[in-house]
């Protein structure tokens, strides 16, 4: 009998980055080349004490990290079940658990000797988040947006352009995330020589969604941490909202190998799964895009379908591939949550705790909604506040027909 | 059916004594009725080798001209069954060009790779260039179309160094597409002294024909680049012609075609 080595759930991706058949490196070959030398130079990081320092000290003074876990009494008592406790990541600097990651990539960037930084974005967040370390260091920064995208979020443009970065809005395609996204490849593949792209959300070709999960895992480290030390015990469910899935692995990543805790991973539903939405595992089927093979919403001949989400950061047609991973082999729960019940649980948050949650992380709220009241009540949950809600005070009092 | 001559096209092509002039369109621009009799302009124009794009939502290795391309021909409905009957068509009008499909992964592996296999050998197509397939994923398209007698014809560019190519001649077959910029399709171009000096360097490693391509627009810029290497791919400024004039663009696109084959053709071969 062949001796087993012990199994976790932690040692993922293989050496050419693939979370069981997910993953991978599927990119341009003018790209091959860049990719094959981040990886190694991320390797480097990873094993330099003098990077995980700059890295921590970063999070700790200009962050704000650690941020807290806290545990929500009213919220608990409306929904008569667990108890709902919250990591507050969205107190960190610039209102979202994004500048975790970018904090680490432009650490990655400075270390490689690039001098030019380019980023996707949706709403804008991770815009901004990027705009805002490449003006921490004095780098020059792009940032490719959908051009529906820069006419619907002006908040975060304008917030971007303050903080010294070029905006350019992408008029290709359907001129939102995905084409920003094909957009900053394009912009790449042209300027591999001084230019680093700094991916904000767990995706993309090998190693991104591992050097991103890695970064983001410091709200798991912490949470879990934190949690111990309060409560002397692990909590009995996690649950993250996912667009691309940045926060929820961020979260889940250090819990895996509890098996006591499981995990719900939360997918926008829009206006129905039968209508117009943006949960790639729920609708979709395994393909390729943006350099990773992953649950994507697409037609029977692989065309890409447009996602859509009342929130601009969910409004993906494709996921991590470690969520595509983690959904087959059923480590994770997957479910999705519709605009409208996320805006109840906008509104029930402000109501019961006096937090303005973003709409990401609204639709996580709204999954607790449903379960904690199926769980006994000195069960505990752990939910991922990863974002402020200031940004989406406009479309919320539009969807609620509130004139401003 | 199989598909076992297909590689003799190919060759066959390269074996001219004169450079290939390759001409890309898309498939389905502006209509899936509109390609066949571009595709004969081309033929007739006298292209060597014929690339037919599978246009794709999101053609990230593309420039403006070709991502337009792209949405012009999904909006007219193109769907993998009319390539796939364009390709069919086209081999039994002329059965001795050869033809390329070009595109990305994810409509080519959609139904697995051995299907996507199978229907290109059934329609005659003699090689395949996949944009988002490096030699490290190989495994997704590459022994399929092999077994087939397919050849997945790869891309070098300029940040393929001496150490790297081998790994991407490995298993290419057809001819070697040189990728004369780091960019995308229709932007600039490189100078003809640094396609020389690259062509020369893959040429110690390399037995495959080359092909150049990227931001070749003009006879004028073709003819050179034919002098120092196996052939030249040509794309963007045909999908102009085509968004220029639609329906009937194949009158223009021979033209065009017919003064960058002379250029090409002429060319006096500098090459050992």
């Amino acid at each position: 009998m062949t001796v087993q080595t012990p199994n976790s759930f932690r040692n993922q991706p293989d050496e050419r980055g693939h979370f069981g058949q997910f993953g991978g490196r599927y990119v341009a070959e003018t790209l091959m080349p860049l990719i094959l030398d981040l990886e190694q130079e991320y390797r480097k990081a990873k094993a330099d004490p003098a990077f995980q320092a700059e890295f921590d000290d970063l999070l700790e003074h200009y962050v704000g990290r650690p941020s807290p876990l806290y545990f929500a009494p009213r919220l608990t008592e409306e929904l008569g079940g667990a108890q709902v406790w919250f990591k507050r990541d969205e107190l960190n600097h610039t209102g979202a658990h994004k500048i975790n990651n970018c904090i680490g990539q432009i650490l990655l960037a400075m270390r490689m000797g690039k001098t030019r930084i380019i980023a996707e974005t949706g709403a804008g967040q991770h815009g901004v988040a990027t705009a805002t370390v490449c003006a921490r260091f004095g780098l020059p920064c792009t940032i490719f947006m959908g051009a529906t995208d820069v006419a619907r979020q002006q908040p975060n443009v304008f917030r971007m352009k303050l903080l010294g970065a070029e905006v350019v809005p992408v008029t290709a395609g359907a001129a939102t995330l995905k084409d920003a996204m094909n957009e900053a490849l394009r912009d790449w593949v042209a300027n591999v020589h001084n230019t680093f792209y700094i991916i904000g959300t767990a995706a993309g070709p090998h190693p991104y969604p591992e050097l991103v999960r890695d970064f983001q895992s410091v709200i798991g480290r912490e949470a879990r941490a934190q949690m111990l030390n309060r409560t002397g015990r692990l909590p009995d469910l996690l649950v993250a909202a996912i667009g691309g899935g940045s926060n929820a692995i961020g979260l889940f990543h250090p819990f895996l190998d509890d098996t006591s805790v499981k995990m719900l991973g939360v997918e926008a539903a829009g206006h129905g799964l039968d209508k117009e939405h943006a949960a790639s595992l729920a609708g979709g089927r395994p393909g390729i895009l943006h350099g990773n093979k992953t649950y994507l919403l697409q037609d029977e001949d692989g065309q890409i379908i447009e996602g859509h989400s009342i929130s601009a950061g969910l409004d993906y047609p494709g996921i991590g591939p470690e969520h595509s991973w983690l959904k087959e082999i059923g480590r994770v729960d997957y479910t999705s949550v519709t605009d409208t019940e996320a805006l109840d649980a906008f509104q029930l948050l402000c109501r019961t705790e006096g937090i303005i949650p973003a709409l990401e992380p609204s639709h996580a709220i709204a999954a607790v909604k449903k379960v904690a009241p199926t769980m006994p009540k000195d069960a505990i949950i752990l939910a991922n506040l990863c974002g402020r809600g200031d940004k989406d005070i406009f479309s919320v009092a539009e969807h609620l027909g509130v004139k401003l | 059916m199989t598909n076992r001559l297909s590689p003799n096209r190919l060759q066959s092509a390269f074996a001219k004594g004169h450079a290939a002039l390759v001409c890309f369109v898309t498939a389905g621009d502006p209509t899936p009725d509109a390609t066949p009799a571009i595709l004969d302009a081309l033929v007739e124009g006298g292209a060597d080798v014929i690339e037919l794009g599978m246009p794709f939502t999101d053609p990230m290795a593309d420039g403006p001209a070709i991502q337009k391309a792209n949405l012009r021909s999904l909006a007219a409905g193109t769907k993998t069954a009319d390539i796939l009957k364009i390709a069919t068509d086209f081999r039994a009008r002329h059965p001795d060009v050869p033809l390329v499909l070009m595109g990305y992964a994810n409509p080519m592996t959609i139904r697995g790779p051995e299907w996507f296999a199978d229907a290109c050998a059934a329609a005659g197509v003699d090689g395949v260039i996949c944009v988002d397939i490096p030699p490290e994923e190989d495994g997704e398209l590459g022994p399929a179309l092999r077994a087939k007698g397919i050849s997945p014809i790869r891309l070098a560019t300029p940040t393929t160094d001496a150490a790297r190519l081998p790994a991407v001649l490995d298993g290419s077959l057809g001819f070697l597409y040189y990728v004369s910029v780091a960019g995308i399709t229709g932007k600039q171009s490189a100078a003809l002294a640094s396609i020389e000096e690259a062509v020369a360097r893959i040429k110690q490693t390399a037995t495959l024909p080359i092909a150049v391509g990227f931001g070749v627009r003009t006879p004028e810029q073709a003819g050179p680049i034919a002098s120092v290497a196996d052939g030249v791919v040509v794309g963007s400024a045909l999908i102009d012609v085509i968004a220029e004039h639609g329906a009937n663009a194949a009158g223009p696109v021979r033209d065009l075609v017919s003064a960058l084959a002379e250029a090409v053709h002429a060319a006096k071969k500098e090459l050992a």
